[in-house]
């Protein structure tokens, strides 16, 4: 399936759950939230939700600002 | 011509449930290293930085993160929604900033700097988006600081909307001018603070953005602000480090004046020392 990551394309297998994103960019002890199609999905969702054709993710992390 | 504003008993400031010695909230952006911008945010004396939300660089694995250089004990994190022009963004970066900041078990994680920006140039708020987005935050349980414009009827709807704080802009952000409406603050702070105008003398109002220089936070605080919040004013000086302790120093000397109250100013002059007992002539007497 193909998703959209930070507005990147990526191609991934299926059965991908966030959390495989997030380990796939090295994240994990990171701080970052997730966002799939406009929607926050919770730290505590990460390991049983599941990615699907389409979505649209973004995963933010906290940087210098005023 | 200033308005009387009452003076509280406690030199603490209360804000959105948090209490800090400090008056003064710094940004974290546009530091030249994170070197100097720890050393900056030691030297203001702050308790509150804020942080934007940003997309992960997810090429960058090795880059060195913001956190590696504030200490999460120390600091209370306040993050913004900085760069959003319509309030459904504000609320979905004020949710995203929630979220990283439960993680990090951070006090910040119950409050928000909500900005909706309504045009790129001159970055002042739009206040329709703002104010939308200010109920819904508060209805989500957000500690709601706004930034706004110095509009007095427009920081008491943000009040009135729930508001934990009201953060009129002394002028553009980053555009170092000042305090450039002086009375729309004294008036402003009339409308929040004064309970004969409706106000409430305990509630926060935190100028923010504009300072240039270290009389800009004086003033403010002098006009009865309860605090300034700055980024620009010490992240591009010449030597950050430096204007932060001005910026510290100059926040205190505006919050002790105001407490001790100025002398009303008059066109002419009265003489410090006494007429009396003169062994020389007065012009015309």
């Amino acid at each position: 399936m193909r998703i959209t990551v930070n507005g990147e394309s990526i191609g991934l297998e299926d059965r991908y759950t966030v959390w495989d994103l997030i380990e796939r960019y090295h994240l994990a002890d990171r701080p970052c939230a997730v966002e799939i199609n406009r929607q926050l999905v919770p730290k505590a969702h990460h390991r049983e939700h599941r990615l699907t054709e389409g979505d649209e993710v973004e995963i933010v992390t906290l940087v210098g600002g005023g | 011509m200033t308005p009387q504003l009452q003076v509280s008993s406690d030199s603490l400031l209360t804000l959105g449930g948090h209490t800090f010695a400090s008056r003064l909230i710094v940004g974290t952006g546009k530091y030249e290293s994170y070197e100097i911008m720890q050393e900056a945010l030691d030297a203001s004396g702050a308790e509150v930085v804020t942080v934007a939300v940003r997309r992960e660089r997810l090429l960058d694995k090795s880059g060195r993160s913001l956190f590696d250089f504030i200490d999460t004990d120390r600091y209370t994190i306040l993050p913004n929604t900085a760069g959003c022009f319509t309030a459904d963004d504000a609320v979905r970066v004020a949710r995203l900033g929630r979220e990283i900041l439960q993680q990090m078990a951070n006090p910040g994680q119950d409050w928000v700097k909500l900005e909706v920006l309504g045009d790129p140039q001159t970055l002042l708020p739009d206040p329709m988006g703002t104010l939308e987005a200010c109920q819904t935050l508060v209805g989500d349980g957000f500690r709601v600081l706004c930034y706004s414009t110095d509009d007095p009827v427009m920081a008491v709807r943000l009040r009135d909307a729930g508001a934990t704080s009201v953060m009129p802009a002394g002028s553009p952000i980053g555009s170092g001018r000042g305090i450039a409406n002086p009375a729309a603050i004294a008036i402003l702070l009339e409308m929040l603070k004064d309970p004969a105008r409706g106000g409430e003398p305990e509630y926060p109002v935190i100028v923010d953005a504009g300072v240039g220089a270290p009389s800009d936070v004086t003033t403010a605080m002098e006009l009865g602000a309860d605090g300034v919040l700055l980024n620009t004013g010490i992240a591009h000086a010449r030597d950050p480090v430096q204007m932060a302790k001005a910026m510290k120093a100059a926040c205190e000397a505006g919050y002790l004046g105001f407490r001790a109250g100025r002398i009303p100013k008059r066109m002419y002059a009265t003489a410090s020392s006494p007429w009396a007992g003169l062994i020389s002539p007065i012009p015309g007497e």
